[in-house]
């Protein structure tokens, strides 16, 4: 019944009788009604605040620090927000971080081997947790939340009792005199000069794989298939898709994101500490879920998170710039996303109300 | 088994399905050829549920044999059925509603354009494709791009049995596609349904209605208890009949016996 007002001005005159709508109106609403706008404008919202609020955020390398904040949460937002279209969890994603980190930092030290093949057996430990994650969840119909549940505690666990079995604390050892280091981080955690501002690569390769993210959801087979998983599994599978070897390669897909931010970590700081990465995974789903992913699957996109991410980015920073007491972010952050969704689900019902 | 001018499509001999202990259907003999409806009639739990699984690829049968164009198959996946041209149209798990229609229209068989790293989805094809097809069958819809859960239950059955036509579906299941419709919804789905028999496909129409059953089918099965209670050609069995093996006649007429035995039921006056 909606579309049949929406397509009005296209297939004939507006009626006569009635309330006159503007010409713009629908489009605009209809525009308004796509959760990726609701977030970027949201996004921009929180800018324009901590800009009045900081001053010294206005500035190109304070930006700079913004959006590498941004893109560490991104670079992960992104698969998990696929997975979530998907119709599928992954609380295991931000202690898989450290677990990849942890991986090619130990295997490289302890073996006195080039870093490029603690990095190559790192990945591929890293997909092996993926894939075991998508087949537990396809293979016994239990819901992803447990599953990953589990995994994350097991890899929470291995990560610390594993480490300091190895090296006797906490930490790995410093790998930054080893050889292949400089490649490395040439590759995950170097800066690009723009301008005299130092960007971080990461931002780069956010916003690329964004755009890639994006082009395989909306053009691709595979794209059709993530949302039809996540809509209805069933129906899908009745149909020809092929149901558990999408669930699974985006289960993969996240632990290659994993994999991936844990490599900036290494090379970015040399060490890795075991104990971290716990509550990472939560903020990855809500950036995911504040850019619009449907809790339940079946909706959403690849550039709402990147707006959902940078609105915890310029948080995260904002509060530093404007020299409050940070130990307000979790708190801002708790709020903002309370806010984000309740104005996403006005929008959406002001909108699609006929 | 009256038209025997052109082999069956699709053949069931004494096929069963048991699930673990529970045996779910036995002793089912079906026939489908193309250009002729079969219906297959029973009550809830008769069995027509593990029927069309069976024929569609969802589940494996157990007992007897199952052959398509004569040849005995055991599929693995609703995919080999389609690859054999047997598609099932389901009640209510035909269709994504969030999906936009022509992308529900193309799932599973999207139509893809351009070499590997870059073969995308051919979306204007997909579209055009999808809006002929639905005005062949008779549904105009003014945007494609609306979720598909946004139309009404006969439109998405049409839809999807447009869908099936389209990729060149021999056989036909439809799931009880009028049991959540009304009679005007209905009469909507049978004529497509006597569309795609007209053109060469073979159906088979699922339903707990004799009504719409005897309006369209050639071949009647009534299924009870999981096994053939009767199968009979249009020929050879009247509404009537049908309706009272729907209503379980035989087991209506013994407790008419029972009543009898009965003091202070008077008989004479019961249907």
């Amino acid at each position: 019944m909606s579309t049949a007002q929406r397509t009005e001005p296209a297939s004939g005159p507006p009626p006569v009788s009635g309330p006159v709508r503007g010409a713009g109106r629908p489009l605009a609403l209809r525009l308004v009604a796509r959760p990726e706008v609701g977030v970027f404008l949201g996004a921009l919202a929180v800018m324009v605040f901590f800009l009045v609020a900081a001053p010294t955020l206005r500035q190109g390398d304070s930006m700079a620090t913004v959006l590498y904040q941004c893109s560490t949460i991104g670079l992960m937002a992104l698969p998990v927000a696929l997975l979530m279209i998907g119709g599928e969890f992954d609380l295991s994603s931000g202690v898989a971080v450290i677990t990849s980190a942890l991986t090619a930092s130990m295997l490289s030290y302890q073996l006195t081997v080039n870093v490029w093949t603690g990095v190559l057996v790192s990945l591929v430990l890293s997909l092996a947790i993926g894939a075991f994650n998508g087949w537990m969840v396809v293979r016994t119909g239990l819901p992803s939340f447990l599953v990953t549940l589990g995994t994350f505690l097991i890899l929470q666990g291995v990560n610390l009792a594993v480490t300091k079995l190895v090296t006797g604390n906490v930490a790995t050892d410093d790998i930054s005199d080893m050889d292949g280091f400089g490649q490395a981080k040439a590759v995950f955690a170097s800066s690009v000069d723009i301008g005299g501002v130092q960007v971080k690569i990461t931002v780069f390769y956010w916003l690329a794989f964004a755009a890639l993210a994006t082009w395989v959801l909306l053009r691709t087979k595979y794209g059709n298939w993530i949302f039809a998983v996540g809509g209805s599994k069933e129906s899908a599978r009745a149909v020809g898709v092929r149901v558990d070897f999408t669930k699974i390669t985006l289960f993969m897909l996240v632990s290659f994101g994993a994999w991936f931010v844990g490599m900036h970590n290494l090379f970015a700081f040399n060490t890795v500490q075991s104990g971290e990465g716990v509550g990472q995974e939560l903020i990855y789903i809500a950036a995911a879920v504040i850019g619009g992913c449907l809790l339940t699957g079946g909706s959403g996109s690849a550039i709402g998170p990147v707006f959902g991410a940078f609105m915890f980015g310029m948080v995260n920073q904002g509060i530093v710039f404007a020299g409050w007491n940070p130990d307000w972010f979790k708190a801002f952050l708790g709020v903002m996303l309370l806010g984000a969704v309740l104005i996403n689900l006005w929008v959406q019902r002001t909108a699609t109300r006929r | 088994m009256t038209d025997q001018s052109t082999a069956p499509l699709v053949e069931l001999r004494d096929a069963g399905k048991s699930y673990g202990n529970v045996r779910a259907l036995h002793g089912v003999d079906l026939t489908v050829h193309a250009g002729r409806v079969t219906c297959v009639l029973g009550d809830n739990g008769a069995g027509k549920s593990t029927l069309i699984k069976i024929i569609s690829g969802l589940h494996r049968h157990t007992e007897g044999e199952f052959l398509v164009d004569g040849e005995p198959v055991r599929f693995d996946s609703p995919r080999d059925a389609l690859a054999k041209g047997i598609a099932a149209v389901y009640q209510d798990l035909a269709t994504i509603p969030l999906m936009p229609v022509w992308r529900n229209f193309f799932l599973g068989s999207e139509l893809t354009k351009g070499p590997w790293p870059l073969r995308r989805l051919d979306i204007a094809r997909m579209k055009e494709t999808a809006d002929r097809e639905l005005r062949e069958m008779g549904i105009a819809l003014d945007d494609l791009e609306q979720p598909i859960g946004t139309l009404s239950g006969g439109q998405r059955q049409c839809v999807a049995i447009a869908r099936a036509v389209h990729f060149g579906a021999r056989v036909l299941i439809l799931d009880e596609p009028t049991a959540a419709l009304g009679v005007k919804q209905s009469g909507v789905v049978l004529k497509y349904i006597a569309a795609a028999r007209d053109r060469g496909l073979g159906v088979i129409f699922i339903t707990h209605n004799p009504h719409h059953a005897y309006m369209v089918g050639d071949h009647f099965s009534v299924l009870r208890l999981g096994t053939l209670e009767l199968s009979a050609a249009r020929g050879d069995i009247t509404l009537e009949d049908l309706t009272n093996h729907m209503a379980g006649g035989a087991e209506l007429a013994a407790l008419k016996h029972e009543l009898a035995q009965v003091r202070g039921v008077d008989v004479a006056e019961l249907p």
